[in-house]
């Protein structure tokens, strides 16, 4: 029961995680990484549980073992296509398990004051931690504690709603309750005010009320948001996952959970940070839901989408040396990524350079697409992001946009009243000759009207993508 | 007016200035056409095919001259050819002005007019009359069908079961007319070629027919607008630049064709005696330039040489001549359309409108006046190459200026976080106890480290690292096991419930993360 060796164990274990983080850099290292974050999080658990403070072994012994099966299971089950609703998901626990943490603290601090000298000093794990607090400690202990679980309710809302988008149960939508952004604004003044209260009397219903507004507000932003934004908005909740267990380690004076909820946290910033550079919009207009106002009415498209047959894309395959395969959200709905790595692996045994260009924001998760293009065995090295490929595709015979959309769109360069006007995309149209394959002629998550399906050069392949593409290879020859 | 078309004296010539097909549209202008008896049997079109076509065969050349108004040819006429016509008759063929003064003053004291058709500007309007480069054409083809016939080997590669066969590195000097069509021919008979020119401007030109354009670095270029799409002499550098790259590819090149040709000067030498001795035995050179003297040093006129290195030379200058069907098919089609030029009614009378540019530019001699040289035409021949925008070129100072602008912008913005930041934790530092400043800096760190590690992080991991840190995240699994062994049953029970759902999220997490990153390989 040794403050030394616990710590001791903390700082290894912060190192692994860390380390872990680091180890992401490449594809080869982070297979190396994921041991470091198991080595890292296996030490933890086992420094807290036989360092101070902890009880009641059998319990927690017995609860990790059930939900690590139910994890284990559950990991093992999950496809490669459902795994942004499986993160969002897994957010929810930790926001969840956050406002528990929270609440804990809260009860042992109100059962701490109730009792005498002689009584607290009697105490020992945490209770005798809160009760050698002083005054002032005290009110620094229920700001925190109030964070961690305005922190945690938020996400625990906001991921939930973010599964539901993602798994299809929530509609897509952009969709919000009359008053908007009032109603958020409103829930956020309630929990500062309840803040105040919390602060002058220590009230548990203070807590609970300001716990309801924060889940209120979780499930409002996040209904409010596209599912277009997807990618933004669950890496902002993995980052508020790491806020909430950082401000849960201030509350328990616990510096690993500090530091690893701030490492958490930054992550999760700086990958939202990205997703929004990518998309060229600030991360508030992202928040705060929709493309933002256009100034103009879009620009006319001229011309007609042009429908082409298999026999015809497969003529063209045949003939071209180069080809650049846009893959997006469609592939992954129509589950096309086993017979895009088959077309792959045929055109490239006829010689072919064959290569993906990847949009930041493909997808519903940040990177999402090459964990699908990983899982059908395409090799990794012939899957390129956007900034490495798209000076590439005037001297490309071939593009073939899957089920992308926006990520293609030549109105955010060529259109300035365009609600995408100056995102970065893919610039297919540049290729002698571009095949989409998608469902039908409507407009994809955001509603733009994309001009590349009327380019001269772009020929529309309607129809299921991985039912066009099993049609498709054995033309291929 | 009577059209009359002579047999070609000049020795080796087979074209004639007039088919049966051209006759038969000259009428249609309201002239009439006559033909000496003979004149297109080299080129194929017998005597009986022009009377069918109602064409007045005259036995003599003089017959001809009594009876035409207009005498057309193809080669430019000899002194007692001229001699031979009558005052103020028109003359229509090639005549080279600028290298025949003497005929020249000649013709124009007899007040003949003549019309020499390597005198058409180049225009778009006057493509149609354009028989240097018709014939160009012709003539870049066949050197290529020349070169074959004298190259013992394939154009294309091939692997066969008796070996492997290399193919052919052709190098076309020179992307005019000729050039072009040669670079065409060559390419589509499988060879490997490529082509220089001293426009830079045709490089597109020549890769749109498929060769590869050997660049040269040079600043100067010049621009092929001023001088109506021509090349013009360049500078001695230049030429040295050139040569060096010349000899460079020598040793690589099986076949040679040079069509480099100034306007109204001999042919520049630009394949020289040291580059033909560099070149493998067996290869093939063809000069088209050779009726100027040649490009190559070795070149002799209207012969074929081999070398003592076993390089064969051409320097035929009848290419043309040599498909003379085509050749004149295409040639009085010239003709035909410059009298169309020259019948602007239809009616059978020539109208000689010095005001026309196309007819101004090729009248070499008019009203017993010469004419040449013409005024420059009022439409340039092309638009001027628009000057290409160009980055600013930064020099060293300028860019180490930048930098230490950029440097000292960057340093001013850090400093001024630091400050402010320092500041607020100096505040905080006031009011908050020691215990909470001590977990604060273990934060901040912790943020920070956390800044620098992400960044590196590749786009293609984003989703396991998504997975990862959310994994790592249930280390809120802590908080849970210190508050579980709690007096309090809700506590215990809260704590236990934490305890669970972060397990899931441990075990989850870490093995959704090595399923994706399992999956992950090189190619």
């Amino acid at each position: 029961m040794d403050y030394g060796f616990t710590t001791a164990a903390y700082v290894v274990a912060a190192v692994l995680f860390i380390l872990s983080l680091g180890g992401l850099s490449g594809q080869e290292s982070a297979k190396r990484a994921v041991w470091y974050g198991i080595a890292g999080m296996a030490l933890a658990v086992a420094a807290t549980l036989y360092g101070p403070g902890a009880g009641n072994w059998l319990i927690s012994v017995v609860m990790i073992a059930i939900g690590g099966a139910i994890g284990w299971v559950v990991a093992q089950r999950v496809q490669m296509t459902e795994m942004p609703q499986l993160v969002a998901a897994m957010h929810s626990l930790v926001g969840l398990a956050a406002v528990f943490i929270g609440f804990n603290t809260h009860l042992e601090l109100v059962r701490v004051l109730a009792m005498d000298e002689a009584a607290r000093a009697a105490l020992d794990g945490f209770a005798a931690v809160v009760a050698h607090k002083t005054g002032v400690e005290v009110t620094i202990l229920r700001v925190e504690t109030f964070l961690g679980i305005f922190i945690g309710a938020v996400t625990f809302t906001g991921s939930v709603i973010a599964y539901g988008k993602l798994a299809g149960k929530v509609d897509g939508k952009a969709k919000k309750l009359p008053g908007g952004h009032v109603l958020n604004a409103g829930a956020a003044i309630l929990s500062v005010v309840m803040l105040g209260v919390y602060l002058q009397s220590g009230s548990s219903l203070a807590l609970i009320a300001m716990t309801l507004a924060a889940l209120f507000i979780g499930y409002h932003l996040i209904m409010g948001i596209g599912g277009a934004d997807m990618p933004v908005v669950v890496s902002m909740l993995n980052s508020y996952s790491g806020w909430a267990a950082a401000a849960i380690g201030f509350s328990l004076s616990n510096d690993l959970l500090i530091v690893v909820g701030a490492l958490v946290g930054s992550s999760g910033a700086i990958l939202s940070y990205i997703m929004c550079k990518a998309m060229n919009r600030s991360f508030i207009s992202v928040i705060l839901g929709g493309f933002g106002g256009t100034t103009g009415p879009a620009m006319e498209i001229a011309g007609e989408q042009i429908a082409i047959d298999t026999e015809g894309v497969a003529a063209a395959l045949n003939d071209a040396d180069s080809v650049i395969i846009i893959p997006g959200y469609g592939m992954a709905v129509a589950q096309a990524q086993q017979s895009v790595s088959e077309l792959t692996r045929k055109l490239r045994a006829r010689g072919k350079t064959v290569r993906f260009a990847i949009h930041p924001v493909a997808g519903r998760l940040p990177g999402h697409m090459n964990v699908l293009l990983a899982e059908a065995k395409v090799p990794y090295d012939i899957v390129l992001e956007m900034d490495e490929i798209n000076e590439d595709f005037p001297s490309t015979d071939v593009a073939i946009v899957i089920g992308s959309n926006d990520i293609v769109n030549p109105a955010a360069q060529e259109d300035p009243n365009s609600p995408i006007a100056g995102m970065p995309v893919l610039e297919c149209w540049k290729a002698k000759q571009v095949f989409v394959s998608k469902r039908g002629q409507g407009t994809g998550y955001s509603g733009i009207e994309n001009p590349l399906f009327y380019k001269e050069n772009t020929r529309m392949f309607y129809g299921d993508a991985k039912k066009s593409l099993d049609a498709l290879l054995p033309l291929i020859d | 007016m009577k059209i009359g078309a002579l047999t070609e004296i000049f020795a080796g010539e087979n074209r004639v200035a007039m088919t049966p097909d051209s006759a038969l549209q000259l009428v249609k202008l309201g002239h009439t056409a006559c033909v000496q008896a003979g004149a297109g049997a080299k080129a194929g079109f017998s005597d009986a095919l022009y009377a069918a076509a109602g064409v007045e065969v005259l036995p003599t050349a003089a017959a001809v001259v009594d009876a035409a108004d207009v005498i057309v040819k193809v080669r430019g006429p000899e002194a007692d050819e001229l001699a031979a016509m009558r005052d103020g008759q028109t003359l229509i063929s090639f005549f080279w002005p600028a290298q025949n003064a003497e005929l020249l003053e000649a013709a124009a004291k007899k007040s003949l007019t003549i019309v020499a058709m390597d005198m058409v500007p180049r225009i778009s309007r006057a493509q149609k009359m354009d028989a240097l480069s018709s014939m160009a054409n012709i003539a870049g083809y066949r050197a290529v069908i020349e070169a074959g016939n004298n190259f013992g080997r394939f154009f294309t590669g091939q692997v066969t079961a008796a070996g492997k066969v290399p193919p052919a590195k052709v190098l076309i000097v020179g992307a005019g007319v000729a050039g072009l069509a040669a670079i065409g021919t060559a390419v589509s008979l499988g060879a490997i070629v490529h082509a220089f020119d001293v426009r830079p401007e045709v490089a597109e030109q020549i890769e749109s027919m498929g060769a590869s354009f050997v660049f040269l670095e040079f600043e100067a270029t010049q621009d092929g607008a001023a001088t109506g799409g021509y090349a013009a002499p360049s500078s001695p550098e230049f030429r040295e630049k050139q040569l060096a790259k010349f000899r460079e590819l020598a040793p690589e090149m099986d076949i040679v064709i040079t069509t480099a040709l100034i306007p109204g000067r001999p042919a520049p030498k630009l394949w020289t005696e040291d580059m033909v001795r560099m070149m493998k035995p067996g290869s093939v050179i063809v000069d088209l330039a050779a009726e100027r003297g040649g490009n190559c040093d070795l070149t002799v006129p209207d012969q074929k040489i081999v070398t003592d290195n076993g390089v064969t030379i051409v320097g035929y200058t009848d290419f043309p001549s040599r498909m003379a069907a085509q050749a004149s098919t295409l040639y009085s089609t010239n003709i035909r359309h410059m009298l169309t030029d020259l019948t602007p009614k239809k009616d059978g009378v020539i109208a000689h409108n010095m005001e026309d540019d196309v007819i101004r530019g090729a009248t070499a001699a008019h009203l017993g006046a010469v004419t040449y040289p013409p005024p420059p035409p009022k439409i340039a021949a092309i638009a001027a190459a628009k000057p290409k925008p160009k980055a600013v070129e930064l020099t060293p100072v300028e860019r180490r200026a930048q930098e230490v602008a950029a440097f000292k912008a960057q340093t001013r913005n850090q400093v001024a976080l630091l400050a402010v930041g320092g500041g607020l934790m100096l505040l905080a530092g006031l009011y908050a106890p020691a215990s909470f400043m001590a977990h604060f800096i273990v934060f901040v760190l912790a943020v920070f480290v956390g800044f620098q590690v992400i960044w590196n992080v590749s786009h293609s991991l984003h989703t396991p690292l998504m997975a990862v840190t959310n994994a790592i995240s249930s280390i809120i699994i802590l908080g849970a096991l210190m508050q579980i062994g709690s007096g309090s049953w809700l506590v215990v029970i809260l704590a236990a419930a934490s305890v669970f759902m972060a397990g899931i999220n441990i075990f989850g997490g870490f093995m959704v993360t090595r399923r994706m990153l399992a999956m992950f390989q090189k190619s």
